[in-house]
């Protein structure tokens, strides 16, 4: 029914969207949760009412980028996730103690708040470093040397402070008073990490691979390629200035460091998919030769173009009903 | 220990730990729309109480749930390449439809569901429980499909030792589908009703007699008394297909060795299966021929026939098969009586005069389902082993090469989460079920009854 090379082509479109939608969307309420040791008990519950609908479809899509990799590319599944055996189960590991802390603060007797208080900020940071430290791996090509590990913890450090930055926009964005204008000053301080960490994985990436190192320093792709960093330097010239600026009177503008985050997430998301592009296990295998049966990519796909468009739809339905400042979560 | 068999520990150990939530939210979301629309129909406030204590539990088990299922699903890559490898062409398409049809669903209104009761109409958020209740059911259905098709392959062809898919309708209905997705919805039905009651007694122990304490327990007791027949029933019939597909398994769960006519009913036994005999029987005569072929005379095959000439066992480890099918029988039929018990005592003495010691049974029986679903997960699949997809691929075929001592460090760190998330688990509701829940008026205009 679909050509077999335009399917595998397709299906790595898909997860490199899901992929992005789960860094953008988990990434602002992991971001909330490495956020907890800087503010007051007090302020924590408004901030975990500002993920409280969102977080478990969030994580949603973390779930369909692991699915699509394992039915669409099953050579390629069990090759990366063998070589990540211990970052995924860290990774897991802390998604599992965020996911039901958020629960357990609201629900266990008084007393243990402060603990699962504590549970969801490690878990937070577990995940969030983790997926770092898986990223970096997989750019070095899935290969455990001393100099990948480095390079695999710049990457780890660069990825959580970019998901406290954008949890902190977030954070501007969902609420008002002393906590917008405490997380305010979280981003002030956040953007020179995100720019520190974004900046040296750039620079390092390309003198690691000598393969995406030719990719990007080659004419003319050179020249069509250039926008990219431009636009990223102007987008972090503009949240800069805004930052300064907020709050502003009648809250104005506080939805802006969020969608400029998100700008540069997708940013450095395009940059990293030209550079493996078309690779699915760095160096090793393709898109095409990692791919399964046309048979089952056709079937999977007519569902997928089916029930995505709904799946966007409702997600904006429920983005939509929740939307404003974060209220007290409540049951009734 | 190799490779293999951490791996195969900590597969079950994750499984375990996932089911036993989903197996309380699949019918936890109907039961909770039942008590909405009770409400609704007659603004009875004890329905919005019971709705508003059950609704924290089922956002505390879902949470349970959804992150456990993470972990299952980076469990096939992790732990068992060779699975997708070599039948990801069916598994692959059912999974992917799970998370479309269902996971997306449930996820996305189940936010709607918990915390959006005050800002959409009344009709929206029924709606948004339907939906989650629909999703966390679509759930069970596409995971069963894939399981059922693990156990009952069919619709499928092999090319160069890969499964391709040609038939998605035999896929999908495989023989032994309705039969497991009946008695699984079931299961969970039934770990609920017997939750509620248990609780529900919890409290009235304590001294807690509001209106919503009698409901729920009259509710839970009624609906276990109702769903128990049809488990035992659809059980029977799982057994009697699972006899036709996998007759190696039904002889382990009955301990019988030699096929022949006039197989007694195994009822306490010590399998020993280096001497391949059982010890300490105790037997009703005939009993097994009569359950599977109903005539004393019925032909009942026996473990005997699953070894191959040279000895090589091809019939799955017998103790584990035989116990696991005991206890979760035994639970059943512990249910059925709790079950008939409370019916005459709702009928003779009603929800508000339940003699005491009948109410500290329902509290020891409050997880009762839980027992009877894993030893029955137990015996399904380990009455499968050495296959991993029955007749296609084994279980050591499909495990990964990863080094046994990381699978060891993982698996000591997980069990160590899932024990103090157990607790805490547990825990919680108890405590939840001390402070009681009550639904505090002014009501919420969305939540005032429809008429
Ligand atoms: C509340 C839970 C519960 C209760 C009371 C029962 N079962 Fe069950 N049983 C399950 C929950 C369960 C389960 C966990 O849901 C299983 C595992 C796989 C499946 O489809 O259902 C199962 C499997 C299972 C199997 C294995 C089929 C196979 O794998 O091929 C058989 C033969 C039975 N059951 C039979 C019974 C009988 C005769 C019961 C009578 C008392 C009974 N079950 C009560
Ligand atoms: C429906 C989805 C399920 C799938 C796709 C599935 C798949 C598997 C796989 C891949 C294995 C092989 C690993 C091994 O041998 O340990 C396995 C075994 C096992 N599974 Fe399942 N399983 C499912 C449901 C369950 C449930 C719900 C339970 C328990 C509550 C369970 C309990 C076990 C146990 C105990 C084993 C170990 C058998 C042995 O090693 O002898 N499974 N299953
Ligand atoms: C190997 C097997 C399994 C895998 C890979 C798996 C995977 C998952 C995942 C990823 C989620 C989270 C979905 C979300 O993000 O919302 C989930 C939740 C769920 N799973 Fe599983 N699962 C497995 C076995 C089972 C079994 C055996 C059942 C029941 C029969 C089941 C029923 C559910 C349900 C109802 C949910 C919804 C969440 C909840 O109610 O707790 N799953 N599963």
């Amino acid at each position: 029914m679909f050509a077999p090379d335009v399917l595998p082509v397709i299906f790595a479109a898909l997860m490199g969207l899901s992929i992005l939608l789960y860094v953008i969307l988990d990434g602002f309420d992991l971001g909330v949760g490495l956020l907890f040791p800087f503010s007051e008990p007090e302020e924590r519950d408004r901030m975990v009412a500002s993920i409280g609908p969102f977080w478990d479809a969030n994580e949603t899509w973390l779930v369909l980028a692991i699915g699509i990799l394992l039915v669409a590319f099953p050579a390629a599944h069990g090759a990366i996730l063998t070589a990540l055996y211990l970052p995924v189960a860290v990774m897991l590991i802390g998604l599992i103690l965020r996911g039901v802390a958020f629960e357990f603060r609201a629900k266990a007797p008084l007393v243990h708040k402060g603990l699962w208080d504590a549970a969801f900020f490690t878990g937070s940071l577990m995940a969030a470093v983790s997926q770092g430290f898986m990223l970096g791996m997989y750019v070095m090509g899935l290969r455990w040397g001393w100099s990948e590990v480095a390079f695999a913890l710049l990457t780890a450090g660069a990825l959580t402070v970019a998901y406290s930055f954008i949890g902190a926009t977030w954070v501007i964005f969902k609420t008002d008073g002393t906590l917008q204008r405490k997380a305010v000053r979280w981003a002030q301080g956040g953007i020179w990490g995100v720019v520190i960490g974004m900046g040296a994985v750039s620079a390092a990436t390309p003198l690691v691979s000598a393969r995406i190192f030719d990719k990007w320093f080659r004419f003319p792709e050179i020249v069509t390629l250039a926008p990219l960093p431009l636009m990223a330097g102007a987008l972090v010239a503009l949240l800069w200035i805004a930052l300064k600026r907020l709050p502003a009177p009648g809250d104005h503008f506080a939805w802006f460091p969020f969608a400029g985050a998100t700008a540069l997430m997708v940013l450095g998301f395009s940059g990293m998919a030209y550079s493996f592009y078309p690779y699915i296990v760095p160096e090793k295998l393709t898109i095409l030769e990692a791919a399964a049966a046309t048979e089952s990519l056709s079937i999977i796909l007519v569902g997928v173009m089916v029930v995505l468009p709904v799946i966007l739809c409702y997600t904006v339905l429920a983005y939509t009903i929740f939307r404003g400042k974060a209220t007290a979560l409540r049951y009734d | 220990m190799d490779t293999l068999l951490l791996s195969r520990i900590q597969f079950a150990a994750n499984i375990s730990f996932h089911i036993l939530f989903p197996t309380i939210t699949i019918a936890l979301g109907w039961v909770l729309l039942f008590f909405k629309l009770r409400y609704n129909r007659t603004g009875q406030r004890k329905w919005m109480d019971l709705y508003m204590f059950w609704v924290k539990v089922f956002a505390l088990s879902f949470a349970m749930g959804v992150v456990s299922g993470i972990t299952m699903s980076f469990q096939f890559g992790t732990n068992w390449p060779g699975f997708m490898e070599t039948v990801g062409n069916v598994a692959g398409p059912l999974l992917a439809y799970e998370v479309l049809t269902a996971f997306f669903l449930e996820a996305v209104f189940l936010g709607i569901m918990l915390f959006g009761a005050s800002r959409v109409p009344g009709w929206v958020h029924t709606l948004a429980t339907v939906l989650v209740a629909f999703g966390t059911t679509m759930s069970a259905f596409w995971i069963l499909v894939l399981n059922s098709w693990m156990h009952t392959p069919a619709g499928y062809e092999l090319r160069d030792g890969v499964v391709y898919a040609i038939d998605w309708m035999a896929i999908i209905f495989n023989p032994s589908l309705p039969y497991r997705l009946t008695h699984m919805l079931l299961a969970s039905g039934l770990t609920v009703a017997f939750l509620v009651a248990g609780i529900s007694a919890y409290r009235w122990l304590r001294g807690d007699h509001a209106p919503a304490v009698a409901t729920g327990l009259r509710f839970g007791v009624v609906l276990g008394a109702v769903l128990i027949p049809l488990q035992i029933l659809a059980g029977d019939m799982h057994g009697l297909n699972t006899l036709e597909h996998q007759p190696q398994k039904v002889a382990a769960m009955e301990g019988n060795w030699e096929t022949g006519p006039h197989v007694p009913l195994v009822l306490f036994a010590l399998p020993d299966q280096a001497a391949r005999e059982n010890r300490f029987e105790i037997a009703i005569p005939s009993g097994a021929s009569i359950i599977l072929k109903h005539d004393p005379a019925g032909v009942v095959p026996g473990l005997n026939d699953f070894v191959a000439e040279d000895g090589t066992v091809l019939h799955p480890p017998v103790a584990p098969v035989f116990w696991g099918f005991r206890v979760m029988v035994g639970t059943g039929m512990l249910m059925l009586a709790m079950g008939a018990a409370g019916l005459w005592f709702l009928h003779r003495r009603g929800a508000e005069n339940l003699p005491r010691p009948y109410l500290i049974g329902l509290v020891g029986m409050a997880f009762s389902g839980w027992v009877a679903t894993l030893a029955g997960w137990y015996v399904t699949e380990i009455g499968r082993q050495p296959w991993l997809v029955h007749g296609v691929l084994t279980t050591a075929e499909a495990v990964g090469p990863v080094a046994a001592g990381m699978v060891l460090t993982t698996l000591i760190a997980y069990l160590m989460v899932y024990v103090a998330l157990m607790v805490a688990y547990i825990g919680v509701i108890f405590h939840l079920a001390r402070k009681g829940s009550f639904f505090t008026p002014p009501v919420q205009p969305a939540l005032q009854p429809a008429e």
